[in-house]
């Protein structure tokens, strides 16, 4: 049963993660393109990542104490950077420069580009890996801080990906939580047709993670996750598989047929605001 | 009479850590390994990690020294790489050590996007580099400089000897940025300490002056070279060498310098594929310049090689002692 404090966690949760989908699809509609349909599926587990999870310093986003948030699939970067917005390391009037030339908010994330980006991603399968090597540089500093990784399901085929699941096990890195977005959709179609990843939990579990496995917009089951996760007494590396919706949020896009690039048509991305600021308003 | 009574020769054979010294050479064991563990004294934030060959490529040595900043990634190159990556971003810098086919041709898009896009603190120690051993292509690492060439950014070093290793650990731990260096592990020959000779990153040395051919080459090709300029001078034949230990960034000065001295057979010798190695980038340096001597290259062929011993392979494909200076004899005939 939720108490009041719960209900407050989770309404000021429920408005990280709406203005988290609003910047996405405002940033969408400056290209006229992106990957909106992850960036809303994603939403509540970057608001609850951003805004409740994670240490870190807006104004010094390489302070030493943080907490590191690797973007391994850098085709989130829209998502991301609404995450980033959302949590005060990038200025919102900063979104209209998205994907354009020059912009600091390239359409893939770059380290080298944006404040707050840990990693250059976009090579699936290299996000899980770089995390070992940092969590084992934390440790050995005796930095507390957490290393995220966060991957997309269709980075469950690349082989690094469980070297690194391995490797990390191996190390007893308790210090390292990854976030698996799965939606079931990748390049070619359902990841159930491409490569099939079930039984995931197990597989995980297998190669001895802490797991657990939630709805990704279900935003107290998120909250617990994450709050498990991180104050887990075992020395184990944790994961925590979440089974997304693309589209969240806006019900046009929920329906729309999957794909791994949603199509949103030039009207489409105000009809979604209205959409996504309706609920919220309903919700207040 | 039947043949199979005959006496049969005796088979070379190929194994895999054959050394490259030759018979009574003077060695060091494990150069590498004890430059590191020096340097480390005075270097804390150096780990090491290696993926299931500490051993062969004597990081078992820093290991020992130091076990809490040694870190076995198994064997999984592209872990290895991406979590050197992940601890030079914590300030750290890794050595980490693999065999050269593994560290590039395995890892490649690791080396690429983790750590050479980000110019992360990453040094690259791999064995085993070109034809070092007689086990086939799946540990002769032919093309090894030309995959790391290629990466913007990477400085690359292929040493000739104990000395040189020796000296290259501290000079490539003080540049910061990714560096590939070839490794030369086990009992490694001492040759250049009888030459006014020390390492310098990015530059060419000059070890013997000669006015018939300038000799440029790299790792164990220059201790070859400085051989075959000996032998040739019994033939009256002079025979100058320019070792070039880094191989990018290029001492284009200096070899065009040399190149530039008219009437020498200019010879890039390399133990490497004709193709994206040294020769190429020496014949880059040179055209680019307008500088056009006679020019030729001994280098290994575009060719998957053969498994065998390592002094038949290298008599085979023509960079042995021997084989070098026939060539050249025929060459300047």
């Amino acid at each position: 049963m939720n108490t009041p404090s719960d209900t407050g966690l989770q309404a000021k949760l429920a408005e990280h993660a709406y203005r988290i989908r609003r910047f996405a699809l405002q940033m969408g509609e400056v290209q006229g393109q992106g990957y909106v349909g992850q960036a809303l599926g994603y939403a509540d587990v970057l608001a609850v990542a951003y805004c409740h999870a994670m240490s870190f310093r807006p104004d010094d986003p390489e302070w030493q104490g943080r907490d590191r948030f690797l973007l391994s699939h850098g085709h989130y970067a829209i998502a991301f950077y609404a995450a980033l917005i959302e949590a005060g390391i990038i200025p919102e009037d900063e979104l209209e420069s998205y994907g354009s030339d020059d912009s600091r908010l390239p359409m893939s994330g770059m380290a080298t580009y944006t404040p707050g980006m840990e990693i250059s991603g976009g090579s699936l399968g290299q996000g899980l890996p770089i995390a070992v090597g940092m969590a084992l540089g934390l440790r050995l500093k005796g930095n507390p801080a957490f290393v995220y990784n966060s991957m997309s399901d269709g980075e469950l085929d690349e082989g690094s990906t469980w070297e690194a699941a391995m490797g990390a096990a191996h190390h007893g890195l308790g210090n390292l939580i990854c976030l698996v977005d799965i939606n079931n959709q990748q390049a070619d179609g359902p990841s159930s047709k491409v490569m099939g990843f079930e039984p995931l939990a197990d597989k995980w579990a297998s190669f001895g993670w802490h797991v657990q496995r939630v709805d990704g917009n279900d935003l107290p089951a998120v909250i617990a996750a994450f709050d498990t996760a991180r104050q887990l007494a075992e020395a184990k590396p944790r994961v925590i598989l979440f089974d997304t919706l693309m589209g969240k949020g806006v019900p046009f896009l929920e329906a729309r047929e999957k794909n791994h690039f949603i199509r949103v048509d030039p009207p489409e991305w105000q009809q979604a605001l209205d959409i996504l600021d309706q609920a919220q308003g309903a919700a207040r | 009479m039947s043949t199979a009574t005959a006496k049969k020769p005796r088979l070379t054979t190929s194994a895999m850590i054959a050394s490259i010294a030759s018979e009574g050479q003077r060695t060091i064991a494990a150069p590498f390994g004890k430059a590191l563990v020096t340097l480390a004294e005075q270097r804390p934030e150096i780990v090491g990690l290696t993926a299931d060959l500490a051993k062969y490529t004597d990081l078992h040595l820093f290991g020992q020294a130091y076990p809490e900043r040694f870190f076995q990634m198994g064997m999984a190159e592209q872990l290895l790489m991406a979590a050197a990556g992940g601890m030079a971003k914590e300030g750290f810098m890794p050595f980490a050590t693999t065999y050269a086919v593994f560290g590039t041709r395995r890892a490649f898009d690791f080396v690429h996007q983790v750590i050479a896009e980000e110019n992360l603190n990453v040094k690259l120690c791999c064995a085993l580099p070109g034809l070092t051993t007689g086990y086939g292509p799946s540990h002769q690492a032919a093309e090894d400089l030309a995959l790391v060439r290629a990466i913007p950014g990477m400085t690359v070093i292929d040493p000739c000897d104990a000395l040189d290793i020796e000296q290259a650990v501290p000079a490539i731990a003080a540049h910061n940025g990714p560096v590939y260096m070839r490794l030369l592990r086990g009992n490694v020959p001492l040759v250049l300490d009888e030459y006014d000779y020390k390492f310098e990153l990015g530059k060419a040395k000059l070890l013997r002056g000669g006015n018939d051919v300038l000799l440029i080459a790299s790792g164990i090709m220059t201790m070859r070279s400085l051989e075959v300029a000996s032998a040739l001078a019994a033939d009256q034949v002079d025979v100058a060498v320019l070792h070039v230990p880094t191989i990018k960034p290029l001492d284009t000065a200096t070899i065009l310098a040399e190149a530039s001295r008219s009437g020498r057979l200019v010879v890039v010798a390399e133990n490497h594929t004709t193709v994206g190695g040294l020769g190429e980038a020496v014949a880059t340096a040179l055209l680019t310049a307008g500088v056009s001597p006679q020019f030729r290259q001994i280098a290994l062929p575009d060719a998957f090689l053969d498994a065998g011993a390592l002094p038949t392979l290298h008599d085979r494909y023509g960079i042995s002692t021997d084989a070098m200076a026939k060539t050249i004899k025929t060459w300047l005939a």
